[in-house]
C-alpha cells in the first residue's frame, strides 16, 4: 500500500502474527485507506462489481454440482433438474442468469464513469488496462456461460462467434477446431466451454485484485479530477466509503431483485427455452444484449474478416484510451466540448445496441423507399450501425485532437474546495 | 441550455429505439388480450383453470404432445392443479396417484431384463405418446408436435400467444391462398405466407402455415366444475395449465421476492439514515 501503516497490533499474538505474515495489517490498512472526501454515487460501482463478482462465483459453484455438461443431458439437467426438481434451483439459476446482465449494467457503468472524469489518465493506465482486460475476460466469461443451458439461441450463439474466428488469417481455423474439439459445435464443445467457464471467474478475481492493487498505489481518482493534495481532502475508507457503498449496493440489489423474483425471463430470449437443434436455425439469431453494439459494428462491414477486425478495433480503442486523449485536464467537468462529444458517444453505442437487434435490411423509416450503397438500402439498420460505427471510431480521433487544441474552463486548485461549505471546514474525524 | 437539449433530445430518441419491438420478416396477427391470474406481482395460479386445463391437455393435446420435464408428483406440489394440503408430500396425494397409474412407462423388468409396460408412479415423469421423433413426425405429417413442459417460454407472447394460436389454428384462409393439405391458416403463428398466396401482394395476410389441425371444438372436454365447454374457454384453461407447467415455482418465487423485497427497502432505509449520520459532520 502506498500510504503509511497506521496500524498498531494491540495483543500478543497480532504482534507475533504481524511479524511473520502481516494480514491484519494488510487488511487495516485496506479499511484506512485515504480516499478523496468527495466521491459521488458513480464512485460505488467498483463495489457494486466486487459484489456481483462475488455472487456468480458462489450461485455459480452450486450450478455447476447439479449441472451436465453433455449435448443429451445438459439442456434437461438445466430446465427440469434446476429450475423445477432441486430446491431454490429457480432462485440460484435466476441469480446467476439475471446477475451476468446485472454485472455488464454495472460494469457499463463503471468505465463510462472512468472515461467521464479521465481516470485512465497518469499515473493510472495500468489501473485502466487491467480494467479493459477484466471487461474482456467479462465478455468471454458470459458468452460460454451462455452456452452451457444447451438451447437454440445457446448452440447457434456459440456457432456464430467462433464461426467470427475462423475468418482470422492463418490462425483462424486452428483456433475454432481446438475450440470446438472437433469440426463444428457439439458435445466437446460444450465440454470446454464448461470447463473455460469455471475458469474464467477466478482469473477475473485475480485480475481484480491486481486491479485493486494498482488503485491503492495512486489512489482514487474523483469527479474534479484533481490531484489529493492534503489529509483534509481525504477520508478513510472504512466507515465513510463502506457506508457509502453499501446503501448502493442495496438499491443495486433491489434492481437486481426486481429481475430475479418478479421479470426472470425477461433479458432471455425465447429461443433458448427450446433444446438445441443443429437442424433447424433459428429464425433471429441475437446475441445477448451486451454484446449487441459490438455485433453490430460487426455485421454494418460487409467483409467478414474487416468485420472481425473492427469489432476486435472497437474493444482496442478502449485500451489505447490514455494514450489517445493527451488532455491535461482529467474531468470533462472542466472539458465541455469534449464531453458533449462524449455523450454523443453514448448515444451512438446505444444505436449500435439497438441496431445489433434488428435484422440488418430493417427499416428505419417505414414506408420510405431508398437507393442501395455497399449492398444495403440508406433506409436501413445496416446503414444506422454503419454511421453509428463510423462515430464509435472517429470519437478516439476527435478525443485526440481535442486533447491537444481545446480550451478547458478553469480547474479549481482542490478537489475539496468546490464543496466546502463555511459550516464543515472541520477537519473530518479521524 | 440549447446543447443540453440537443444531447437530452438525442438520448430520447435513442431510448425510444431501444424500447421499439424487435422487427422480425415474418408475420402475425396481434395477440389476443387475455386476463390472466397469474399477471402481477401478486399473481396466482387459479387452482380450479389448472384443472380443467389439465384434463383439456390430457383428453386432447397429450396424445400428440410430449411433456417430459413434469413428474406427476409436480401436479400435487404447492400452486400445482391437484395440490392439496393434506399431502404435503405430493408423492401421497391419492388424486396423483390415479392419475400417475392411468399412463403405462416403460421400464425394465428386473428379473429377466425384458423391456416392459407398467403402470406410472407418482415419481415418474409424463411419457411421450411417441416412441421418438421419427415416429412423431410420420405421424404428423413431418411436423414434430413440441414438448409442452417449456413451450409458454419458448414463444414469444407466452400464455396468450398459446391461446391465440390454438384458437386461431384453421381460420378459413383468406382468399388468394392456397393452403397444402396436411397444413392449416393460423393468422397467430409467426410465418411468411408470400409461398402460399398469389393475390394483390399488397394485401398478403399475416401469419403463418401450421400442421397441426385445430385441436379444439366447443364440448370437445366435459368440465368436471360444470363451467361451460366452449372452445375459448378450453384454449383459455390449457393456456393456463401451460404456464403452470413451464413455470411451476412462479407462486414460490412472487411471494419469496415480497419478503426480499420488503426486507431490501428497510435495509437500505437503515444503510442510508447510517451513511447520513457518519457523513453528517464531514463536508464532501
Ligand atoms: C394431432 C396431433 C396434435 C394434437 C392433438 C395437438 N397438437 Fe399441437 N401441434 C401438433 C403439431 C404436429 C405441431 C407442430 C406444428 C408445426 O410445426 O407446424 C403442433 C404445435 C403446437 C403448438 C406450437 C405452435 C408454434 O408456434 O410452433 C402449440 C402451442 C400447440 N401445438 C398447442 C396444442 C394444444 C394446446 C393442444 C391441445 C389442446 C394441441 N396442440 C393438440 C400436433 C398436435
Ligand atoms: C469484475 C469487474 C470489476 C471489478 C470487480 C472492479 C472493481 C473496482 C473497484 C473496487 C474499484 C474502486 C472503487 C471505484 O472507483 O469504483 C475500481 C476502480 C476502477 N476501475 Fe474497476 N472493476 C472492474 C472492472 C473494471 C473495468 C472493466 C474497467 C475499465 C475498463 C475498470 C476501471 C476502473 C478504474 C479506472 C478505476 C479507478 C476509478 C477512479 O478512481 O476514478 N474496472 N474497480
Amino acid at each position: 500500500m502506498s500510504h503509511p501503516s497506521t496500524y498498531e497490533p494491540k495483543t500478543g499474538i497480532e504482534r507475533w502474527l504481524d511479524s511473520r505474515l502481516p494480514i491484519v495489517r494488510f487488511s487495516a490498512d485496506i479499511l484506512s485507506f485515504p480516499t478523496p472526501r468527495n466521491l459521488n454515487y458513480w464512485y460505488t460501482f467498483g463495489g457494486i462489481l466486487s459484489f456481483c463478482l462475488v455472487v456468480q462465483i458462489v450461485t455459480g459453484i452450486v450450478l455447476a454440482m447439479h449441472y451436465d455438461p453433455s449435448g443429451t443431458g445438459a439442456f434437461l439437467s438445466v430446465e427440469r433438474g434446476i429450475m423445477r426438481d432441486v430446491n431454490y434451483g429457480w432462485l440460484i439459476r435466476g441469480i446467476h442468469a439475471n446477475g451476468a446482465s446485472m454485472f455488464f449494467v454495472a460494469v457499463y457503468l463503471h468505465i463510462l464513469r472512468g472515461i467521464y472524469y479521465g481516470s485512465y489518465k497518469a499515473p493510472r493506465e495500468v489501473l485502466w488496462l487491467l480494467g479493459c482486460v477484466i471487461y474482456v475476460l467479462m465478455m468471454a466469461t458470459a458468452f460460454m456461460g451462455y452456452v452451457l443451458p444447451w438451447g437454440q439461441m445457446s448452440f447457434w450463439g456459440a456457432k456464430v462467434i467462433t464461426n467470427l474466428i475462423g475468418a482470422l488469417p492463418l490462425v483462424g481455423k486452428p483456433i475454432t477446431t481446438l475450440l470446438w474439439g472437433g469440426f463444428s459445435v457439439d458435445d466437446p464443445t460444450l465440454n470446454r466451454f464448461f470447463s473455460l467457464h469455471y475458469l474464467l471467474p477466478f482469473v477475473i478475481a485475480a485480475v481484480v485484485a491486481l486491479h485493486v492493487w494498482a488503485l491503492h498505489v495512486p489512489g482514487n481518482n474523483n469527479p474534479t479530477g484533481v490531484n489529493v493534495k492534503s489529509d483534509t481532502d481525504t477520508v478513510a475508507f472504512h466507515p465513510y466509503y463502506t457506508v457509502k457503498d453499501g446503501f448502493a449496493i442495496t438499491l443495486f440489489m433491489i434492481m437486481f431483485a426486481v429481475f430475479v423474483f418478479y421479470l426472470p425471463d425477461a433479458l432471455g430470449k425465447a429461443d433458448n427455452a427450446i433444446p438445441a437443434n443443429p437442424l433447424v436455425t433459428p429464425a433471429h439469431i441475437v446475441p445477448e444484449w451486451y454484446l449487441l453494439p459490438f455485433y453490430a459494428i460487426l455485421r454494418a462491414i460487409p467483409d467478414k474478416l474487416i468485420g472481425v477486425l473492427a469489432l476486435g478495433g472497437s474493444i482496442g480503442m478502449l485500451f489505447a484510451l490514455p494514450w489517445i486523449d493527451r488532455s491535461h485536464v482529467k474531468s470533462m467537468r472542466y472539458r465541455p466540448t469534449a464531453r458533449m462529444y462524449f455523450f454523443i458517444w453514448i448515444v451512438a453505442v446505444a444505436f449500435l445496441g439497438w441496431c445489433g437487434s434488428q435484422e440488418p435490411d430493417g427499416k428505419l423509416i417505414p414506408g420510405l423507399e431508398s437507393f442501395n450503397l455497399i449492398d444495403y438500402p440508406i433506409n436501413s439498420v445496416t446503414w444506422l450501425s454503419r454511421f453509428s460505427a463510423l462515430y464509435y471510431f472517429g470519437y478516439f480521433v476527435i478525443v485526440f485532437f481535442l486533447g491537444l487544441y481545446e480550451k478547458p474552463l478553469p480547474v479549481p486548485d482542490s478537489l475539496y474546495t468546490p464543496v466546502l461549505k463555511p459550516s464543515a471546514v472541520a477537519a473530518p474525524a479521524e | 441550455m440549447t446543447l443540453n437539449k440537443v444531447l437530452s433530445l438525442a438520448a430520447l430518441v435513442g431510448a425510444v429505439f431501444l424500447a421499439g419491438p424487435v422487427m422480425a420478416e415474418s408475420s402475425q396477427a396481434p395477440l389476443k388480450d387475455v386476463h390472466w391470474s397469474f399477471e402481477g406481482p401478486f399473481g396466482h395460479y387459479d387452482q380450479e383453470q389448472l384443472q380443467r386445463g389439465y384434463k383439456v391437455y390430457r383428453e386432447v393435446c397429450s396424445s400428440c404432445h410430449a411433456m417430459n420435464q413434469v413428474a406427476f408428483r409436480n401436479l400435487g406440489d404447492p400452486g400445482g392443479p391437484f395440490f392439496d394440503p393434506k399431502y404435503p408430500n405430493s408423492n401421497d396425494n391419492p388424486k396423483v396417484k390415479s392419475i400417475a397409474a392411468d399412463y403405462k412407462v416403460s421400464d425394465i423388468d428386473g428379473d429377466s431384463g425384458d423391456v416392459i409396460k407398467r403402470p406410472a408412479t407418482s415419481a415418474d415423469y409424463f411419457p411421450s405418446p411417441y416412441a421418438n421423433s421419427a415416429a412423431a413426425a410420420a405421424a404428423n405429417g413431418g411436423a414434430i408436435p413440441p414438448d409442452m413442459s417449456l413451450l409458454v417460454k419458448a414463444r414469444e407472447g407466452g400464455a396468450a400467444y398459446i391461446y391465440s394460436v390454438v384458437t386461431g389454428d384453421g381460420t378459413a384462409p383468406p382468399a388468394g391462398a392456397t393452403i397444402p393439405p396436411g397444413k392449416y391458416y393460423d393468422p397467430y403463428k409467426s410465418g411468411d405466407m408470400s409461398a402460399n398466396f398469389h393475390g394483390d401482394p399488397s394485401k398478403m395476410p399475416v401469419g403463418g402455415l401450421i400442421a397441426m389441425p385445430p385441436p379444439l371444438a366447443d364440448n370437445k372436454v366435459a368440465f368436471d366444475d360444470g363451467t361451460k365447454s366452449t372452445i375459448n374457454q378450453e384454449a383459455r384453461d390449457v393456456a393456463a395449465f401451460m404456464q403452470w407447467a413451464a413455470d411451476p415455482k412462479m407462486e414460490e418465487r412472487k411471494q419469496t421476492g415480497l419478503a426480499v423485497m420488503i426486507f431490501l427497502v428497510l435495509f437500505s432505509g437503515l444503510l442510508y439514515a447510517s451513511y447520513r449520520r457518519i457523513w453528517r459532520d464531514v463536508g464532501h
